[in-house]
């Protein structure tokens, strides 16, 4: 089953990239992670970054998510230019509007579901209950769990719970199913989904895997640096009907 | 260079700050050894070869008048050896420029060549002509404390008589290393000196052509040293014998050696704690290091490195720790060493230059922390070569964490997740928590037991003269004299109270055991002088029978209620039996009371006393100290407290130096244990870190949670450090207690606030240093690796 892609050019804009580069220095090397990238992204769309380990699309999130400053070029969040942010602006802007979901899952082993969702739902400004976070990943039965008793998938699931609990503007998912099998990776997916539907939370999820675009609004292809494509998705696929 | 070993030097440099660390608290442990050690052994050393380059005797006893025939007789005893006869008498002085009345001892010199025994070492001027009156050699401490110099004079009152006695050299003696009058605790350099008069002008002055009443000697070797006194104070009892002692009792020797005795235990128990503290620190850095390392260490196995070749890779790695701590050590324990000995050679006067390292010492204090290394080292290294490569080669698993006591408790409602984190992380490895808790401890009781000698010293003095000794001055006669004589003392203008006193020389015999020691008689009126327990209640003294002190009565086995064996030492020499009815808790010497005309009773003489304890009112000083200087009978006068206060005065400078060096030693452990512990943690928790900051935690807030845990820790180890302080501190005045004095049991509320405060300094300061750590926690790099 399908439904129409949302026409994301009415909405607004979350965030706008113009002509963003990033070069890495690593001793006499100097790696160009990205070369001019324009890109926006739009309230409530999901859109998928495609492209192969180092075409730069991580380079693009760490630096959306305020993880990450580019060498030259702007970054507008919401209008604001974020190279104006100071670190602690930074640090608050990313408690306050940004969800992240990493591809190791990067839970705190010495807290269990409840608790490592409840850790940042008690720092946010308007957070739902850790309870109901889970809930809406399926997860309402491992809530009293340690990361160490829970499979991949389970754990990959807390920390969208983790993610979205603070109930952020946007959603920015780096290879989330990377450790997983297929079968665990489209229940993440369908998590990912849902919090996307259900909240319009921005999404964006990073991937190699190309079957996952089909999930997405739009789609970014990224190469060596570049954006290669970007393409609009006529008919959005529910994730529980992806298969790779 | 081996690429294991270019290895070897890059892991330490990315150690370097815990390297540094750990480095510096096996240097504290070395230093303390060596500084002690060497001190020991300088001073020991020292004055080995000057007792024997100066012939020091072995055996001493006092009489009241012998003829020089006894000298053969006391030879012929078998075990004795070398026999030296002389005339030692006390005398006042008139100091010029001192208001206060000094006193002197007067030891006759041969009139011709050296003693037998006991013989000065000359420093300036030249001995004294035997023909010519009133020349005298001077102890150097006197000397130097009044800036005499050779042709100086000083008006004495010898048997009675005013004579001018001039200072022709200046001299220094095995006998007094340290000058300490007796029944005195400290030494007073400046009313109390050492004068050395040929025999011929001694035996003028004082009456004793022929006769001598004080007689050293040696023992040959294996001589049994009681039964030559038991024959020698039979061969002197007739001329008056005060017992003889050996020199177990021998004051200057006494002295030195309890301070010996300090400096061994000094030299032992802080080096413990601090190579202790070391090994624990390695041991905790290296598991982390191999943890970290593991896959290397799998892959090095997998290349054929055997697990010896490993294991002595990381054992290399810390044996450089150790060597660079241990070469710190050695530099600081010999500088610490050559001080203190400086400090050691204002109160004990040596001829020659004291210190000296013993290689053997330096190289004990380098072994010592090797085994230390070792001990910290092995279990770590043997856990990491034994896993199969295979294994070693997969990431360790994930930690199985579970809700800590408090929370099964179900107190978790009142904790947000940054404690419970830290609850759990504790949890889950109590052991090195407690390791942690312990090793912070440890430097908060070095700070105790640092002020704790200084808390001690002030309490003794402040009982001793504040409750029991309120005299102003002791004034001691030369023969008993009828007590009525205290009347004529209370008539000097300026003495407002005189409470007399009769001290009479006994041996005390208690079955097998016995002591020589001397009664007080105490008069009814007690204000100036108290008997006081250790809690400053008062001791009563009955009309009958004998107080001891509890240190007297544990040297002699008895108990209150039992009947001891006096043998008077003076006059007819009675021997008589007295009631023990009472034991007095004091601080210092072997002391014995009686009520005074109890003791007259048991002397079978009329009322006689033999000093007075008087009190002077302010302003009238000078001229009592003139009018007593002036008084035939008065053969001494001792100022207890003006001299504890000079004393304490000089000693003050040293007593700031040791606690410098506390301080510096604590807050070396602690910032050793903390920091070293915060960046274990940091590296094991970087990850967690990071996401925490990932997703939206502030630097303050990550940091709290790193530096939480051992806040909490520290906040801990400070109780548990003041309970190891506080017994050390009972050890260290149970072990150092002495025949010459007993150290109070006494730990002010401002030392423990001072460690206190100390520890947490250091705590925060190691916080400090690893906060730039969290500053610098890569958010990127952690989001991409599986660790």
């Amino acid at each position: 089953m399908s439904t129409p892609a949302a026409d994301s050019n009415d909405d607004t804009l979350v965030y706008e990239a113009r002509d963003l580069t990033k070069v890495y220095h690593m001793g006499e090397v100097s790696v160009h992670a990205l070369r001019g990238v324009d890109v926006q992204l739009f309230e409530s769309e999901l859109i998928v970054l495609l492209g192969h380990s180092g075409s730069g699309k991580s380079t693009l999130l760490n630096i959306l998510g305020g993880l990450d400053v580019p060498t030259s070029g702007d970054v507008f969040y919401r209008g604001d230019l974020m190279s104006d942010f100071s670190e602690s602006e930074l640090t608050r802007y990313r408690r306050e509007h940004v969800g992240f979901v990493f591809q190791f899952y990067n839970l705190i082993p010495s807290l269990t579901a409840r608790e490592n969702v409840a850790l940042v739902t008690e720092i946010s400004l308007d957070p739902m209950k850790p309870e109901d976070a889970l809930a809406l990943v399926d997860l309402d039965d491992r809530m009293d769990h340690f990361p160490s008793q829970m499979s991949g998938g389970e754990q990959q699931r807390v920390a969208i719970a983790r993610a979205i609990a603070k109930q952020p503007d946007v959603l920015l998912c780096d290879e989330p199913t990377g450790a997983l099998d297929l079968e665990t990776g489209i229940k993440v997916l369908e998590a990912i989904d849902n919090v996307n539907r259900e909240l319009g939370t921005t999404t964006a999820v990073i991937t190699h895997n190309s079957v996952i675009s089909d999930m997405a609004h739009r789609v970014i292809r990224l190469s060596d640096g570049q954006i290669e494509s970007i393409q609009h998705n006529e008919t959005v696929r529910p994730a529980r009907e992806l298969n790779w | 260079m081996r690429a294991l070993e270019r290895k070897l030097f890059r892991d330490l440099f990315q150690m370097k700050g815990q390297a540094t660390a750990i480095a510096a608290v096996i240097a504290c442990g070395i230093a303390v050894f060596i500084g002690a050690q060497s001190t020991l052994w300088s001073l020991k050393s020292a004055r080995q070869a000057y007792y024997e380059r100066q012939r020091f005797s072995e055996l001493f006893s006092s009489l009241k008048r012998a003829p020089n025939s006894i000298v053969d007789r006391v030879r012929e005893i078998p075990g004795v050896a070398v026999v030296q006869d002389r005339i030692v008498e006390g005398v006042t002085l008139d100091v010029p420029a001192l208001e206060e009345p000094a006193t002197a001892k007067l030891i006759s010199y041969p009139d011709r060549g050296s003693p037998a025994l006991n013989a000065v070492h000359l420093l300036v001027g030249r001995f004294p002509d035997p023909l010519r009156t009133g020349e005298v050699l001077a102890e150097e401490a006197f000397v130097s404390e009044h800036g005499f110099r050779p042709g100086d004079t000083v008006d004495a009152v010898m048997n009675g008589r005013l004579q001018q006695l001039t200072i022709v050299g200046v001299a220094m003696s095995p006998e007094y290393i340290t000058t300490i009058q007796g029944g005195s605790l400290w030494p007073d350099d400046k009313r109390f000196g050492i004068f050395w008069m040929p025999r011929r002008q001694m035996e003028a002055a004082f009456e004793m052509e022929g006769a001598f009443n004080d007689l050293t000697l040696t023992l040959m070797p294996g001589a049994n040293e009681k039964e030559v006194i038991r024959r020698l104070d039979q061969a002197l009892a007739d001329y008056g014998g005060l017992g003889a002692n050996g020199r177990d009792l021998h004051l200057s020797h006494q002295f030195i050696s309890d301070e010996l005795k300090q400096l061994q235990t000094m030299s032992m128990i802080p080096p413990s704690i601090f190579l202790g503290v070391a090994a624990f620190l390695l041991n905790v850095a290296l598991r982390r290091l191999l943890t970290l390392q593991r896959e290397q260490v799998a892959a090095l196995k997998a290349f054929g490195y055997s697990s010896r070749e490993i294991a002595f890779h990381y054992a290399g790695l810390t044996g450089l720790i150790i060597a660079a701590g241990s070469l710190l050590g050695c530099v600081i324990g010999t500088w610490m060493g050559k001080s203190m000995t400086d400090m050691y050679s204002e109160f004990y006067r040596f001829p020659n230059t004291l210190f000296n390292v013993d290689y053997r010492i330096l190289a004990t204090g380098v072994g010592l922390s090797f085994a230390a290394g070792l001990v910290g080292v092995v279990s770590a290294v043997r856990r990491a070569v034994r896993i199969p490569p295979a294994e070693a080669m997969r990431p360790e698993p994930p930690p199985n964490y579970e809700p800590s006591l408090i929370e099964r408790l179900g107190w978790h409602r009142w904790l947000s997740q940054a404690p419970r984190m830290i609850l759990r992380e504790l949890t889950r490895r109590p052991a090195k928590a407690m390791m942690t808790t312990l090793g912070i401890s440890f430097a908060c009781a070095i700070l105790i037991v640092g002020n704790f000698g200084k808390d001690a010293v002030d309490y003794l003095i402040d009982f001793q003269f504040g409750l029991q000794e309120r005299q102003d001055a002791t004034i001691a006669f030369y023969d008993a004299i009828p007590a009525r004589a205290v009347l004529s003392l209370s008539h000097v203008k300026g003495v407002s109270s005189v409470e007399p006193f009769r001290s009479v020389p006994v041996r005390l015999r208690y079955g097998q055991f016995s002591r020589q020691t001397s009664i007080q008689g105490l008069g009814e009126h007690r204000d100036l002088f108290r008997l006081l327990d250790s809690n400053a209640e008062e001791v009563p003294l009955p009309e009958d029978g004998l107080v001891l002190s509890a240190a007297l009565a544990r040297i002699l086995s008895i108990q209150v209620g039992e009947q001891v064996t006096v043998e008077v030492l003076e006059g007819e020499r009675p021997i008589r039996k007295a009631l023990v009815v009472g034991l007095v808790d004091d601080f210092a010497g072997t002391s014995a009371y009686m009520n005074l005309r109890a003791l007259n009773r048991l002397m079978r003489e009329p009322p006689v006393i033999s000093g007075a304890r008087i009190s002077i009112a302010d302003g009238s000083y000078d001229s009592v100290y003139q009018e007593l200087k002036e008084t035939p009978i008065v053969a001494g006068v001792t100022l207890q407290r003006v001299a504890v206060e000079g004393f304490m005065d000089s000693f003050a400078e040293n007593l700031l130096r040791m606690r410098l060096f506390n301080v510096t030693f604590a807050c070396v452990i602690a910032i050793g244990v903390v920091y070293n512990s915060a960046r274990v943690a940091l590296s094991e928790r970087g990850r967690e870190l990071a996401t925490l900051r990932v997703i939206g935690f502030t630097r303050g807030e990550v940091a709290s949670i790193l530096l939480g845990e051992l806040g909490f820790l520290t906040l801990v180890a400070i109780p548990v450090g003041f309970g190891i302080g506080y017994g050390l501190c009972l050890f260290i005045s149970t072990a150092l207690e002495t025949e010459l004095y007993r150290i109070p049991f006494v730990v002010n509320p401002t030392t423990f606030t001072f460690a206190a405060v100390v520890v947490m300094i250091a705590a925060v300061l190691s916080g400090l240093l690893v906060r730039k750590g969290i500053n610098q926690l890569d958010m990127i790099a952690v989001l991409k690796s599986s660790e």
